[in-house]
């Protein structure tokens, strides 16, 4: 297990790595300098700023300052928000997007669960057709249109919370709602194949076979040993929370990491980008690994090294 | 007691019918593979159903655009913003070009004197929506097919080679395959798109960039337990060579592995290049996708809905499709599934 663990943290560090260089050396090849109006500098005006960034250095000593200042926790500073440093943009707006994703996680899960144990108590009822179609229904529908809808519907016509706003807990219900849909729909049908597939094993049938009722056999039998593999879809449920937070932020007018980001990409602020980028992508490995460490721990089944999963 | 053979007359044997086949015959007629994966996609109601709207949304993405009397980029601004209004229907008091314009019902038609039909109105630039609607399904669909191809393409040559070569190179193979898979493929693509002028090909080059890992896996992971299987021995010792048995024996036996999987790379380009062109750096206008066209609708959403749900619900359409239609596909071609 140690073994296993030292290994994913050395490939997490190269992937971080990587990714970090990567968005580096783009943002040396992207045409054009970071400064607004720049035509309007005197040359040395240019030449301080350029001095003030160490954009006169060469790119490779920028590269390592840029490293050695990632490995500090120093994002770099943005060049539209009156020079704060990103790290500090990030962590003021952290909080929202974590609790909304968090909130989604919860409600979804716990949500998707329920549906998916229905649905394989009452196969091939309409229940399961419900619960499936709901399933299929949330994992296709982009976030952005749910959203809008439901702001449209809810917000607009109906005016029963608030349209797009950040103050207090009724404005995040809407996104929460919104974000949520995708893991109650993968949630869903994970745990009705899981579910069917345990209600058809041997110690289900002992279970029933020894008189037990039917709820009895369900819940305190199938449904915990059913949900232990719903851990691995925790992972692809991380990322479509992260990208559904982008646009459901947006569309919210919610002042966390996702708005920040496509704030950014449209203004062009690239070191907010880049810093978020790498952010989201520590975030994302770290989350995986931990999924997977987890895993590991709770079903000792699971053969973490070495195993070849086809 | 036995008798021995000398005492049992000669006359009482008969020989055995040389043709004994009959027993082994098989009563109904054999099915290949792809007949029997057809039979059970049959039964799934779901997955037929689906099958007949996408094929009428691709036909109508085809021929829908020159089905209207008007053009796609043609910009009118006299006439912008008109509701839907469609012939025969407009008696029956639903699609006859009312819109409520600050709380009163306005018909924009009447005012501005227009005798023509916009079967799903115009937008602000008053261009025909209907048009734009199935020029953008179009690009939609162009770039979620190549994505899909491309896909598919690099993930099974790059799964066929590191799961048939195996060892060292399949080691190397794979840990690079893990160290890209550990970057989160949205992140790429929108890299990629901040660097390439964001057009139909550079969309579609950026979501191929870690689009084909999932497909190299699972090819992988066939070719692993497929090729130390009985018949690939029995081929290998009839002295078939390395590309026979690939092209051969191995790639028609991951066919249904392959087509499962290209089926859900579909709908997720089209929701990436929707979700791309949503927050700004998708295609560019004058050019029409149906991301692009929600995310122009959005804007107006609360005075003239019609401009953004149109295409929301064709592309709903065509993600929900494509969904069943796989999962209906991955029940007919997963053996596990089989009954």
């Amino acid at each position: 297990m140690a073994k296993y663990i030292t290994k994913r943290i050395i490939f997490l560090v190269i992937t971080l790595f990587i990714i970090a260089s990567v968005t580096f050396f783009l943002m040396k090849f992207l045409p054009g300098t970071p400064f607004q109006n720049e035509e309007k500098l005197s040359v040395e005006q240019r030449e301080i700023l350029n001095e003030k960034y160490g954009l006169d250095q060469p790119v490779p000593v920028q590269y390592a300052n840029y490293m050695i200042n990632i490995v500090k926790g120093d994002l770099g500073v943005s060049f539209q928000f009156d020079n704060q440093s990103v790290t500090h943009l990030l962590a003021n707006r952290v909080g929202p997007s974590l609790q909304l994703g968090f909130q989604a996680m919860l409600i979804g899960t716990i949500i998707g669960v329920l549906l998916g144990v229905l649905a394989a108590m009452f196969q091939n009822t309409w229940i399961d057709y419900g619960s499936t179609f709901l399933a299929v229904f949330g994992k296709s529908i982009p976030s952005f249109v749910f959203a809008a809808l439901l702001q449209f519907v809810i917000g607009v016509k109906l005016g029963w919370l608030p349209v797009a706003s950040w103050d207090g807990f009724s404005s995040s219900i809407m996104p929460t709602i919104a974000l949520a849909i995708f893991p109650i729909a993968t949630a869903a049908r994970f745990m009705r194949t899981e579910l069917i597939d345990v209600l058809g094993s041997d110690y289900i049938t002992l279970a029933k076979a020894k008189g037990n009722s039917r709820m009895e056999v369900s819940f305190k039998h199938a449904v915990r040993n059913a949900l232990i593999p719903l851990i691995t879809v925790l992972g692809p449920m991380a990322v479509g929370l992260m990208t559904g937070s982008m646009v459901v932020e947006q569309i919210f007018a919610i002042p966390g990491i996702g708005e920040q980001f496509v704030k950014s990409i449209q203004t062009n602020d690239f070191p907010i980008i880049m810093g978020t980028t790498l952010f989201f992508a520590f975030l994302l490995t770290v989350i995986i690994l931990i999924i997977d460490i987890l895993y590991g721990i709770i079903d000792p089944r699971i053969r973490l090294a070495g195993g070849d999963k086809s | 007691m036995t008798k021995s053979a000398e005492e049992i007359e000669k006359h009482r044997f008969a020989p055995a019918p040389q043709q004994n086949g009959d027993n082994e015959r098989i009563a109904k007629p054999q099915l290949s593979f792809s007949k029997d994966a057809w039979l059970r996609v049959r039964k799934n109601k779901g997955a037929l159903i689906s099958l007949v709207v996408l094929a009428l949304v691709v036909l109508m993405a085809i021929i829908g655009p020159h089905l209207s009397p008007h053009d796609g980029y043609e910009q009118d601004v006299t006439r912008n913003n008109l509701a839907p209004r469609i012939q025969g229907l407009e008696k029956l008091g639903i699609f006859d070009g009312t819109q409520k314009i600050g709380g009163e019902e306005v018909n924009k038609y009447d005012d501005l004197n227009v005798d023509d039909y916009y079967w799903f109105g115009t937008d602000s630039l008053g261009r025909d929506l209907f048009t734009r609607t199935w020029l953008g399904t179009r690009v939609s669909l162009y770039i979620a097919l190549l994505a899909a191809v491309i896909d598919m393409l690099i993930g099974v040559i790059y799964g066929l080679i590191s799961g048939f070569r195996g060892g060292r190179v399949d080691n190397v193979m794979q840990r690079i395959l893990e160290v890209l898979s550990g970057i989160p493929n949205l992140i790429v693509v929108i890299l990629m798109l901040l660097i390439l002028n964001p057009g139909i090909l550079s969309i579609t080059i950026a979501m191929v960039i870690t689009g084909w890992i999932g497909m190299a896996r699972v090819v992988r992971g066939q070719v692993l337990k497929l090729k130390d299987q009985e018949y690939i021995l029995a081929s290998r010792t009839l002295g078939a060579k390395n590309n026979r048995l690939l092209f051969k024996h191995l790639l028609p036996n991951l066919s249904g592995v392959i087509i499962i999987n290209t089926m859900f790379t579909i709908p997720s380009a089209i929701f990436f290049e929707a979700f791309l062109s949503f927050i700004g750096i998708g295609l560019q206008a004058p050019e029409a996708s149906l991301g692009t066209l929600i995310s122009d609708g959005y804007k107006t959403f609360q005075f003239l809905p019609h401009l953004m749900v149109i295409p929301c619900i064709v592309i709903c359409i065509i993600l929900i499709t494509c969904n069943l239609i796989g999962d209906g596909l991955r029940d007919a071609f997963d053996p596990k599934m089989r009954d």
